[in-house]
């Protein structure tokens, strides 16, 4: 349940693939903050991102927080090694909720 | 485009250039770039995960140029040199954009989460040195990185 007593909704799941980098991080953005938008949680499955750079991670960043400002939150799942490193340059490994796949991520109330 | 004729200057004896590339500072020609960079680090002797760490430095460093650097300046030129030196790589980003005040060139503190401003981090985390050189005819910067095999991540 969520605070307002509501059923919970389903996790809005926003796929992202190839480069998650300056030239599409405008699209990447408005696609989270879109899914935010939403009201429920969201699962960013990333299986299918080659790459991701700081301006992807800044997209991710900036939906965590309106997520959370709002009272849901935002999961990464399927992270690569790339983007595991990345994450963890960035100290934000630790901020991230991050799950194996969708179902992990579900089956942990996601 | 400016002239970029003889845009990276000489290097000691014990570099060998690997590779130069010259690209418009546009966030499209970013991917273009990135497989060349990892290639070239392979073959300097760096294993794939800090291959990939450098691909991210130099990437992370390419787009401040086109950011920060020309910013609204359209079509700005960049030159790019690859060198092998004394069991690492030296890589060195030639732009021709305002002068920049490497004071000003800061990472934010990383407790403080919010979007923007990792990259300076990043190439600074991943590579072991990094120095604003001047630039030939004192125009535009030239940034020279370095990273040796087997130095901390």
């Amino acid at each position: 349940m969520t605070k307002s007593g509501k059923q919970k909704s389903a996790p809005s799941i926003v796929r992202l693939s190839g480069s998650v980098d300056l030239e599409h991080a405008p699209d990447v953005r408005r696609r989270l903050l879109d899914a935010v938008a939403q009201g429920a949680n969201v699962l960013v499955d990333l299986s299918a991102a080659s790459y991701i750079d700081s301006s992807g991670i800044a997209c991710l960043v900036e939906a965590l927080q309106k997520a959370r400002s709002e009272g849901t939150d935002l999961c990464l799942v399927a992270i690569s090694m790339q983007a595991r490193r990345v994450l963890e340059l960035a100290r934000l490994d630790m901020v991230f909720p991050i799950h194996d796949d969708i179902a992990a991520a579900t089956a942990a109330g996601a | 485009m400016t002239d970029v004729a003889n845009p990276i200057p000489a290097f000691a004896d014990t570099a060998e250039a690997l590779l130069e590339l010259h690209f418009i500072a546009r966030a499209d020609r970013l991917k273009l770039i990135r497989g060349s960079i990892r290639a070239t680090a392979r073959m300097c002797g760096f294993d794939d995960g800090t291959a990939q760490n450098i691909v991210l430095a130099v990437d992370e460093a390419c787009q401040n140029v086109i950011v920060h650097g020309y910013g609204e300046l359209a079509d700005g030129a960049v030159v790019l040199g690859l060198f092998r030196c004394d069991g690492g790589i030296l890589v060195r980003l030639r732009d021709f954009a305002p002068r920049v005040d490497p004071a000003t060139v800061k990472p934010r503190a990383l407790n403080d989460v919010r979007p923007g401003q990792l990259g300076s981090h990043f190439i600074r985390e991943i590579m072991d040195t990094v120095e604003f050189r001047p630039a030939p005819e004192g125009q535009g910067n030239l940034l020279e990185m370095t990273k040796q095999i087997g130095a901390p991540q």
